[in-house]
């Protein structure tokens, strides 16, 4: 009988009901084009700040290459309790509330499997990005999405939180300034949404790593309100501000038992982030701060350009107020946003990301990333703006 | 610096209609602002940065350290004045530490170079000693890099 009898599905059944990223599928037809232009990245354009690259090669010459702390560099969660505390408001203990992860992608995943039980609820807004859902999905929870909606500049308001909350919530994952919609809250709706976590006993997970890149208005966490801190994890990283997404580095800062939690899973799964990367955002946090006022000058032209654009050939477009990602309308055509793209891929050579890609409500908008260079988006809205005066005539 | 000013900087041809879009500005208020700007004076003129390197020019570029006496009533007006006149310095700087001009010169071939020097800049009076150097080749520019970036590196699509 040996060979005969064929294998059992090994794969976890929760796993297997998890669909591979809209933008993975996206990213194959994409791939196989020559001569595009893409407004489909969702990273900087820019390449990493010189000083903070050079910092990372003088580690490596002197040797640095071996294991730091589980919780990372101690000097690294100095400066990032002193960067916190200016920016945010929010005081943290470099030795017992901050813990640098591989990435807000990992801090997340940690955030999520510390705290959920299978059934729990974990509530959180969409559009949004990729990975909330499945994560939850990983660790047994169930994911309970909010939509937002483009009348309300995709802002997560109280009302529309608090239909949500159920006596097995136990999580609310915020992302603003968020990706794909580059909505921002405002101070109101910060203290509504707040009022509701104490009133029914949550925590938060607040993904903030486009929070240098808000344009305008008032940059105000969560975690910084009154009673909050206890009941907040707080997730950023060095990818957006420093453009450093291939460091993987990002760090999480949450009271004591929190943050012992989260270690101890990060210690058995990955033992710590990458000592490069880590020297890399010492240097990012000590010298960096110019960087920081150059590249949001610059995103914020470019968003003004792209908006106005794509408002004027016809694609309605709420200004966001962060992030590096317009979200315009494309519903009037009739077409699904996969189909969308698709033909403008294929009649323009410009790649925008179907909306669907950040959850079902994100059916009817595209995601155009100005995380390009200036000359490439100027030639991409003439493209759209051919493309759509195209449409508009049939 | 002014917004308008900074893209201008980077890009003379930026037509006014874009920083229009891209300053949330009316295009008539932009074309206004760079008038009044090159009126003032504080917009001198619109050049291209061109990688001579690549052209086989043969001409010879130098930099010349420069030491005056400065004069009395004028300092080192007068003579910096006088020396920016001459159709072979491209730049000139008052400078702090070991001497006081820096002259930056273009010159046809390296005779011509040394007989601007020898002939027209040592000669002037109040000049004290100049000390020549040439250049070999030039990495970047007014802030451009002379070699061409690569092809951008990242996937097509990423979340």
């Amino acid at each position: 009988m040996k060979g005969s009898k064929s294998p059992r599905n090994f794969i976890a059944s929760h796993l297997e009901n998890v669909p591979k990223s809209g933008i993975r599928d996206f990213f194959d037809i994409v791939s196989t084009r020559k001569d595009i232009i893409s407004l489909s990245i969702g990273e900087p354009d820019f390449v990493t700040p010189w000083h903070i690259r050079e910092a990372s090669i003088f580690a490596l010459d002197h040797g640095a290459t071996a294991y730091t702390a589980n919780l990372g560099l101690l000097e690294l969660r100095q400066l990032l309790s002193k960067y916190v505390h200016k920016s945010f408001g929010i005081n943290y203990d470099p030795v017992s509330e901050i813990l640098v992860t591989v990435g807000v992608s990992e801090a997340m995943d940690l955030a999520i499997r510390a705290i959920t039980e299978p059934g729990d609820e974990i509530i959180y807004h969409e559009p949004c990005f990729v990975s909330y859902a499945p994560v939850i999905i990983f660790a047994h929870g169930k994911p309970v999405p909010v939509i937002t909606a483009r009348e309300e500049e995709f802002r997560l308001t109280p009302d529309l939180l608090e239909k949500r909350i159920t006596g097995h919530t136990k999580a609310l994952v915020l992302n603003f300034p968020t990706n794909p919609t580059g909505a921002v809250l405002d101070r109101n709706d910060i203290e509504g949404i707040a009022d509701l976590v104490i009133k029914h006993d949550l925590l938060v997970i607040t993904d903030e790593i486009y929070s240098e890149l808000t344009y305008d208005g008032e940059r105000l966490s969560i975690g910084a309100l009154p009673g909050m801190k206890e009941r907040t994890i707080f997730l950023n990283g060095f990818s957006k501000t420093w453009a450093m997404t291939g460091f993987r580095v990002g760090f999480s800062c949450a009271p004591p038992h929190l943050t012992d939690a989260m270690m101890k899973i990060h210690q058995y799964i990955m033992m710590c982030a990458p000592i490069l990367s880590q020297k890399a955002a010492i240097e990012a946090l000590r010298n960096g701060h110019s960087d920081i006022i150059e590249m949001r000058s610059e995103y914020k032209k470019r968003r003004n350009f792209i908006c106005s654009s794509l408002n004027e050939m016809g694609l309605p477009c709420h200004v966001p107020k962060g992030a590096f990602y317009a979200f315009p309308y494309i519903g009037d055509y009739g077409m699904t946003a996969k189909e969308f793209s698709l033909r403008l891929l294929d009649e323009e050579n410009v790649a925008c990301v179907p909306g669907t890609a950040f959850g079902n409500s994100g059916e009817g908008f595209l995601r155009c990333s100005y995380a390009a260079d200036m000359d490439d988006i100027k030639e991409a809205m003439n493209r759209m703006e051919r493309f759509v005066k195209r449409l508009q005539k049939k | 610096m002014d917004e308008l000013l900074k893209l201008l900087r980077k890009n003379a041809l930026e037509s006014p209609a874009n920083m229009a879009k891209m300053l949330k500005l009316p295009e008539k208020e932009i074309k206004a602002k760079i008038l009044a700007y090159e009126k003032k004076g504080i917009i001198r003129g619109y050049q291209a940065i061109v990688n001579e390197d690549q052209l086989d020019l043969n001409r010879v570029r130098a930099v010349i350290e420069v030491k005056i006496t400065p004069e009395r009533e004028g300092g080192f007006n007068r003579i910096a004045a006088r020396l920016s006149k001459f159709r072979e310095v491209e730049s000139l700087f008052l400078m702090s530490g070991g001497y006081d001009l820096l002259v930056f010169i273009n010159g046809v071939n390296l005779k011509e170079v040394a007989s601007f020097v020898s002939e027209k800049l040592a000669t002037v009076n109040g000049v004290v000693s100049t000390s020549t150097h040439f250049m070999l080749k030039t990495y970047k520019d007014q802030g451009v890099l002379m070699e061409m970036e690569k092809e951008d590196e990242r996937l097509k699509v990423s979340p």
